[in-house]
């Protein structure tokens, strides 16, 4: 027990990193009806791009920067394949997935991890300076989840501006109903690259920051993030779901829901000491779950409704 | 206002499928003409429509809508000039936006969407108003989301949509044969209202003879991808279903085989 709350606030941190990358991922997958499997690798591009840049001398604040917009690039990728090139959206986000293996592997300059030393360097997430917050030789701003947590309210505030523009309510639109969003004038293809590239953008970040947690990147750093980022989404749709009915708050949900989920596995871990291997299988199963619960009660508890309005031949 | 010259389109070219939807239409609307087209199954009515809104491109021929040659130009461009409406409710409004969002969509039409705020005051203010002429109390209920509402609501509030700015064309595709048909009544009687009050250029399908009869100063019949009857004026005035039924027999030579464009 006293491991598991030692590894609280490092699980917590974690959580809110990830859930950065969650965020991006409720962007295609909800707001654009998407499943963007790029995210995968743009994840770990996101951390490649960070720690090279960081070890080659350059500004924490810049390497984030570019790390963005590495992930910006990836994403309009996948967009101009499915857009320009019409391959469904899932193969597109795979081939870019695929794709994105060898161009991390170039990044870090054919090595398959790079570490980024927390000595040498001022980085803005750390668990070191986690541990150095509650030994007390660093103030409590430089705590993970303090500067996370941070990022974690400007992204939400800027995507709250930003979807409630015009350019972000057509963005919208093209998700919730393509046909009508092109009626209106909206030019969909172009909406949907542009909410890859923010989606993959902030996963990026999200990789980024997490190679300086842990002052490393690894070309596996990825794998599977697309199902820890839907993990959130659903933990957090299903707890807060009915209460949390504002935009800005859907994505806090997200948050929190990333939060949770590693709290949970940090729990599982923790106290039954199962071997860490599983977890992605424990993670595979819990979304495979958490999806189809909505599709069985629909299916064999809820009464079917007639509506009004017969469909025409 | 519309000028359509010589239209082709085959779908499925060059496979058991294939099927000449449209075979060589051409079709003139002077600004205000309000045309009901009726026709048969798979006489080409909705493949019409969609042509002129460019859900695909037409293999040969030319749309030119006021004087602007649009065959060539993307659905999104085309929207410009167009305001539609469907026949499924669901596929005019975006089900999990709010009311007022949705209008918002549709009050920038053919224009840059940037980043300025997406809804303003005043823009609430006008969709109060406007809310009002369908009679549906929906004018208080501007943030509820589109999805709670009923086909013959949504309906409405796509023909609100679709006029909001005011079209160069109105494209209506049998947009009340989903309702019930007092919910159908009502909606024609707003669409005609709209049609009168902004004096806008219209296509409207029906399979209604008696809809087609009753609205617009201008009737086309289709068979096979053909506009076989073309009425207007008194001519028009003068119709009556077992007038239509007669034209149909001589033009298509064969007696008519649906019953709904009988009924109601």
């Amino acid at each position: 027990m006293s491991s598991f709350l030692n590894a609280l606030p490092g699980a917590v941190s974690q959580g809110l990193v990830w859930g950065v990358m969650a965020i991006g991922l409720y962007i295609t997958y909800k707001l654009l009806d998407i499943a963007d499997l790029t995210v995968d690798g743009s994840f770990c591009t996101g951390g490649a791009v960070g720690v090279m840049l960081i070890t080659g001398g350059c500004n924490v604040w810049l390497s984030l920067l570019v790390a963005i917009l590495a992930g910006m690039l990836a994403g309009l990728v996948t967009g101009l394949l499915h857009t320009a090139c019409g391959i469904p959206a899932i193969l597109s986000g795979i081939l870019t997935q695929l794709g994105l293996w060898s161009v991390n592997l170039a990044i870090m300059g054919m090595k398959a991890n790079q570490s980024l030393n927390v000595n040498k360097y001022d980085l803005l997430v750390s668990l070191r300076y986690l541990q150095d917050v509650t030994k007390g030789t660093r103030g409590f701003w430089q705590h993970p989840i303090f500067v996370a947590g941070l990022f974690t309210v400007v992204i939400i505030a800027v995507l709250y501006w930003f979807f409630g523009t015009e350019l972000g309510c057509s963005l919208r639109a093209t998700g919730a109903n393509a046909n009508m969003a092109r009626a209106q004038g909206i030019n969909t293809n172009f909406n949907k690259v542009l909410g890859l590239m923010i989606s993959n953008g902030l996963v990026a970040l999200s990789g980024a920051l997490l190679s300086q947690y842990q002052s490393f990147a690894d070309i596996n750093m990825g794998r599977g993030a697309i199902v820890i980022g839907l993990a959130a989404v659903i933990i957090g749709e299903v707890i807060f779901g009915k209460v949390f009915r504002n935009f800005a708050l859907k994505l806090l949900a997200v948050a929190v829901g990333s939060i949770i989920y590693y709290v949970v596995i940090q729990a599982v871990v923790s106290l039954s000491g199962i071997n860490s291997n599983y977890l992605k299988l424990l993670s595979a199963v819990i979304v495979a779950l958490f999806l189809a619960v909505p599709y069985w009660k629909a299916r064999y508890l809820d009464r079917p409704t007639t509506k009004g309005g017969a469909n025409h031949a | 206002m519309l000028e359509i010259i010589d239209l082709h389109k085959t779908f499925n070219p060059g496979t058991v499928n294939e099927k000449t939807a449209l075979d060589g239409v051409s079709l003139t609307l002077k600004d205000g003409d309000f045309v009901s087209v009726i026709g048969g199954n798979g006489a080409g009515k909705s493949t019409l429509l969609n042509a002129v809104a460019g859900t695909w491109l037409v293999d040969s021929g030319t749309i030119a809508i006021d004087g602007v040659n649009v065959t060539r130009l993307p659905e999104h461009k085309r929207a410009r000039f167009i305001g539609r409406v469907f026949q499924d409710p669901m596929m005019g409004t975006a089900a999990t936006m709010q009311i007022e969002e949705n209008l918002a969509l549709a009050l920038r039409r053919g224009k840059r969407r940037t980043l300025r705020v997406g809804i303003t005051a005043a823009e609430r203010d006008q969709y109060r108003e406007l809310l009002k002429i369908l009679g549906l109390g929906l004018e208080n209920r501007l943030t509820t989301k589109v999805g709670l509402l009923s086909g013959g609501q949504r309906q409405a509030l796509t023909l609100l949509m679709a006029t909001l700015q005011k079209p160069k064309l109105l494209l209506l595709d049998e947009h009340t044969a989903a309702l019930d048909p007092k919910t159908a009544a009502k909606v024609l009687e707003t669409t005609e209202r709209i049609i009168q009050r902004d004096h806008l250029t219209t296509l409207m399908i029906t399979h209604n003879m008696r809809d087609a009869i009753a609205h617009g100063n201008r009737l086309i019949m289709m068979y096979d991808g053909r506009i076989v009857v073309d009425v207007s004026g008194e001519e028009k005035h003068r119709l009556t279903v077992e007038d239509l039924l007669s034209l149909f027999e001589k033009a298509s030579g064969q007696a008519l085989a649906s019953d709904r464009m009988l009924l109601g």
